[in-house]
């Protein structure tokens, strides 16, 4: 299965990548929403996409807006991975139409149990 | 950090004391692994010392602690996910239906831990069965750690606790956010009646149960032990309720009045026909 990381910091890019290539994922990456939407055009396989917040160019949030705003892509989950905490953002991002959301810092086991609640592989 | 034979000695023997779980040759890492926080805790430099402190003052509150820090295990919201799908597609459905009549429900959590265990079970409750909340449901949950049981009765997690197995939808409907912390609401937390309860000593009363949850307890404690408390559970459960264990925990050989539900690795278990306790209400197990 196919994952899509969307952040601007390369490090973060770096650890969700390892994480889910030791998870049996293959990868492809995005430093923003907008290079995301193009990579996503090339890649309509994605199954999931970890979507930081705060980026340049197209922010995450927009980003959910925009691939949820079309009929394409219906079956990939998104899950924010985003150091925006506040209640009232996580239900912002949830009515935008992610499907979960991981605040930073994390480890592996939160990835892997978030994703197991998406249903895309076991816990 | 290493530990030496003798303090290994000394520290599974209270273990084993207080709580009946025992520590076999071969979980020195286990023992060095839970004491780092409490030695960083009570400012001892070492297990060693550590152990001569418990020496020194026999009856002082360390050897609470060393039996708290062994028998608390690291844990998270809906671990395993199974055992919820089973409850909300299979448990609850059943039993809503057989105890239509009375409208009352009894559960109990054995191993509360921190709380995401009752807790979760909670939620699922809530957000799947709304008319819980008309019917009579006395919900217990239970720890052998005092310790553990304010923290649960408090209810407040850290963020990684709660990014850990918890799924968005339900943080923000039933958390508080608190500065760096996040707090269930109270409508979830006075639902659940915490008590202290060691699952290897006298069991306080408790009603009949229609659902026993038991995960992951069972492993820390030896046959004999397993029977015991298998056995009491036994004399607790309805007839036709429903006994929860951990994925690697079984019944088998253990206790055969149980049988072992077939629903995907939820580790369900059921009563055989004619192994209930006969008696209604018992006054103590």
């Amino acid at each position: 299965m196919k994952a899509l990381i969307i952040d601007d910091s390369r490090t973060i890019r770096q650890l969700l990548s390892r994480i889910l290539h030791e998870c049996g994922w293959e990868v492809v990456e995005a430093g923003h929403g907008q290079e995301a939407l193009e990579v996503l055009a090339a890649n309509s396989d994605c199954r999931l996409a970890l979507v930081d917040w705060n980026m340049p160019v197209m922010n995450g949030l927009e980003f959910v807006r925009s691939v949820r705003g079309e009929d394409k892509h219906t079956d990939m989950r998104i899950m924010m991975v985003t150091t925006e905490n506040d209640t009232s953002n996580i239900i912002l991002a949830l009515e935008a139409g992610a499907n979960e959301y991981v605040m930073k810092p994390f480890n592996r086991d939160v990835i892997e149990k978030k994703i197991a609640l998406l249903g895309l592989t076991a816990a | 950090m290493t530990i030496s034979p003798g303090d290994f000695d000394y520290i599974s023997k209270l273990v084993v004391e207080r709580s009946a779980i025992v520590l076999e040759p071969g979980k020195e890492y286990l023992v060095e692994s839970r004491m780092r926080s409490l030695l960083q805790e009570t400012h001892c430099p070492s297990i060693r010392e550590l152990v001569q402190k418990m020496v020194r003052e026999p009856n002082g509150d360390l050897k609470n602690k060393v039996v708290d820090a062994m028998t608390t295990n690291e844990t998270s919201f809906f671990r395993d996910l199974h055992p919820f799908e089973a409850m909300k597609n299979v448990v609850i459905p059943d039993l809503l239906k057989k105890r239509e009549s009375t409208r009352q429900l009894n559960l109990w959590c054995g191993a509360s831990s921190r709380g995401q265990e009752p807790y979760s079970v909670a939620m699922m409750l809530l957000e799947n069965f709304p008319q819980l909340t008309t019917w009579k449901v006395h919900y217990v949950a239970s720890d052998i750690s005092e310790k553990m049981l304010a923290r649960c009765r408090e209810g407040i997690y850290s963020q990684l606790e709660v990014n850990r197995g918890l799924p968005a939808p339900l943080l923000v409907k039933y958390f508080d956010h608190r500065a760096t912390k996040w707090q269930i609401k109270d409508n979830i937390r006075k639902w659940v009646d915490f008590k202290q309860i060691n699952l290897a000593s006298h069991w306080p009363h408790l009603p009949r149960m229609d659902i026993v949850f038991m995960r992951n307890v069972l492993i820390y404690f030896d046959p004999p032990m397993k029977k015991i408390i298998l056995g009491k559970i036994r004399q607790i459960l309805k007839p036709d309720g429903y006994l929860f264990l951990g994925a690697a925990e079984t019944t088998l050989n253990l206790d055969d009045a149980f049988q072992r539900m077939d629903i995907k690795q939820s580790g369900c278990y059921r009563l055989r026909e004619g192994q209930a306790h006969p008696s209604r209400e018992p006054a103590s197990v």
